[in-house]
């Protein structure tokens, strides 16, 4: 069976799965659509949570980053893992035992203010739509490959499809269907990444075949061989090259980690499990299941990387038959190129492929006594390599069917978990909470439905001309939940003294300072063009780039909020009670019982 | 607060502080600001920094949040704080 109609069955097979499952457990109540109802066991619970976590960034994006960057992406995987242990040792227990729905309704009891829930609304709607832009993207990416169509189309088809399947269930449906979608996107990225690590090294475990010798038998461990083999063409070592500088890494790998805990879709998992106790072990299931696929990631990204540069770079460096001639390109090759996700230009004429870094003036001027008029892989998108990995390995045909249906529904979880958030926060925090308290359970759950439209087809207008990668753009989005959400959570924990005032300038001022570092880096709204700073090194505070601005925003936030609410009246005595009442286990009610 | 609830909440306190300064030494400290020493050390054809900063910081992470959930379950009990 060729390729495309073994894709299709693979992908048709896990939607309508889905799709069953979802209209299996359908929402029938508010409750049900926002929540999950209560008692969804921990290990499920974690699995669910996972699935919602693991987007197109996870899946599609991050080992293509770590495959270009090396070390230097290090700060994905320690700033993606590293937010569970914030999570579950400064917030999840205590937001359970506060017992709501949302992140702003905690905010709102907890500051008592209506305007602090407004702003916390706000800053997560900012922050989930940005979110959402990176999975368009990689959603994009996915159904361009599936479909052997433009990446455009491939966006509007994904669009469709998201919306059609947040629309339609709630949480409820939603948590079920991520159970599904978190066995069919683990299988998917393991089994590649097993064939690959046994291919290359012997080594099935792709943790250990990371750290082993090459299987031709030359003794020479595969990282070693990687870090000649991308230096022979003037790239930079993988093993040492970093991203920025180290401050920049140090400062990445922190706004990850936050914003993690602070992502609303994430966090309000937590309010459905039965006790506080399963709010503690849910958080280190979730992390288990991650850490699944995150433990696997450095090793797709090597040993892609790898298998690409061996691909073009037949022979020796230098040698006229040493790059692949452009008409022996293989298959994966022109698939991908219909995309317009990779793109080649015969610069030279000699109609060989020669892929090099042009910018590394030392190989530029080797590679002009060869004759090479510069790099002609004018487009290598990062976002294609785990889609593309099984085919460059020559893996049988229903693995690489398996990869685009495990990319699928890593996106289309995510984003569905996401679109809740955001709908919820709309038509409950919003509406029901301020503005209509008495609106109907049917309007009010039409408002949620409306609301994910809008957030899909603004999603969907950006995710045509994304600010970054997919991944890129995901750390844009938890810079801003690290800078707003999260230092109001832990201090309304915490810290008794914060008042209404400081929670509010520390949520303004701190998602303020970091929108504004990166639109005047990547534009106002993204808008290409209208960036007033150039998005470049020299330009950047101390080298920070703008992904890794929201732990910057969160200190600002931090202190902002401490200083305000030492010059203003204390909170009043029932909210000090009701801080020392979500300290303690004791007396928690019903999950979302109210 | 009560003398229980007090001092169930320093003992939270006390066990949250060591656990986060043992998940800053395995990412920040071991996988970026000692990345280079620790290089030196070889555990396969991996630098420790780099195997910290790519693997070893998430096995530590799952461990952190599973010390956590079992230390905090049985001061929940000690303190008489627990549900139900």
């Amino acid at each position: 069976m060729d390729l495309q109609t073994l894709t299709y069955i693979v992908v048709g097979f896990t939607f309508a799965l889905y799709i069953g499952i979802a209209f299996w457990a359908r929402a029938g109540t508010t409750g049900e659509f926002y929540a999950a109802g209560r008692g969804i066991h921990p290990v499920a619970n974690g699995m669910a949570t996972a699935a919602d976590w693991m987007s197109a960034a996870s899946f599609i994006s991050m080992a293509g980053l770590i495959a270009f960057n090396g070390y230097g992406a290090s700060v994905f995987l320690m700033g993606w893992t590293g937010g569970y242990v914030l999570l579950a040792l400064l917030l999840a227990p205590y937001l359970r035992k506060f017992g709501k729905f949302t992140v702003p309704e905690f905010i709102g009891d907890r500051y008592y203010s209506r305007t602090a829930r407004i702003v916390a609304v706000i800053c997560l709607i900012l922050a989930s739509v940005t979110y959402v832009i990176g999975q368009m993207k990689g959603i994009g990416v996915a159904f361009s490959r599936f479909l052997q169509i433009d990446y455009d189309t491939g966006l509007f088809i994904g669009m469709g499809i998201v919306f059609i399947y947040a629309v339609m269930g709630g949480m409820k449906g939603i948590t079920y269907t991520q159970i599904a979608q978190y066995c069919v996107l683990i299988f998917a990225y393991t089994v590649p990444a097993v064939f690959i690590s046994m291919n290359l090294t012997g080594n099935p475990v792709p943790q250990l075949g990371l750290g082993s010798t090459m299987a031709d038998g030359s003794g020479t461990f595969m990282m070693d061989r990687l870090d000649q083999v991308v230096t022979e063409l003037g790239f930079k070592e993988y093993s040492t090259q970093v991203m920025g500088s180290k401050l920049n890494m140090f400062v990445y790998t922190l706004s990850l980690m936050i914003g993690t805990a602070g992502l609303p879709h994430v966090i309000i998992r937590f309010f459905t499990v039965p006790k506080v106790k399963d709010a503690r072990s849910s958080a280190g299931w979730a992390l288990v299941f991650i850490a699944i696929l995150y433990t696997t990631a450095p090793a797709v990204g090597s040993m892609a990387r790898l298998n690409l540069m061996n691909t073009i770079q037949v022979g020796e460096v230098g040698a006229a038959e040493g790059n692949l001639a452009y008409a022996d390109r293989p298959q994966w090759f022109k698939n991908w190129e219909q995309t317009g996700l990779l793109t080649y230009e015969d610069k030279n004429g000699d109609g060989r492929i020669q892929y090099y870094n042009e910018k590394n003036a030392e190989f530029a001027a080797k590679a002009e006594a060869w004759g090479w008029k510069g790099n002609e892989m004018t487009k290598v998108d990062r976002d294609i390599m785990v889609l593309a990995n099984p085919e460059i390995a020559n893996l049988p045909n229903w693995v690489i069917a398996l990869v685009v249906a495990g990319g699928l529904a890593a996106a289309l979880s995510t984003a569905a978990g996401l679109l809740l958030a955001i709908s919820s926060s709309i038509s409950h925090d919003l509406l029901k909470g301020v503005f209509m308290p008495d609106i109907s359970e049917k309007n009010e759950l039409m408002a949620g439905r409306f609301a994910m439209a809008g957030a899909i087809g603004v999603a969907g207008y950006f995710g045509l001309h994304p600010p970054d990668f997919a991944a890129g753009t995901v750390a844009i989005a938890f810079g801003l939940a690290a800078a707003s959400i999260f230092p109001v959570l832990m201090m309304g924990i915490f810290n008794k003294k914060v008042n209404r005032a400081g929670a509010i300038w520390g949520m303004i001022s701190g998602i303020g300072v970091t929108m504004l570092y990166v639109f005047q880096h990547k534009g106002i709204m993204f808008v290409p063009g209208t960036s007033f700073l150039g998005d470049m090194g020299p330009n950047w505070f101390f080298g920070i780039s703008p992904n890794a601005f929201g732990a910057i925003g969160a200190l600002v936030n931090f202190s902002v909020a401490l200083t305000v609410s030492k010059m203003t009246a204390p909170p009043p005595d029932h909210i000090q009670h009701l801080v020392e009442d979500i300290r303690v286990p004791k007396g928690a009610g019903a999950a979302t019982d109210h | 607060m009560n003398k229980t609830a007090e001092q169930y909440w320093k003992a939270n306190i006390r066990l949250v502080s060591i656990l986060l300064v043992i998940w800053f030494v395995c990412s920040f400290l071991f996988g970026i600001i000692l990345v280079e020493p620790l290089n030196t050390i070889k555990i396969g054809g991996l630098g420790l920094g780099f195997w910290f900063a790519q693997n070893g910081s998430i096995y530590t992470f799952l461990v952190l949040i599973y010390v956590y959930a079992k230390r905090m379950n049985a001061l929940d009990v000690e303190f008489d704080v627990h549900e139900d």
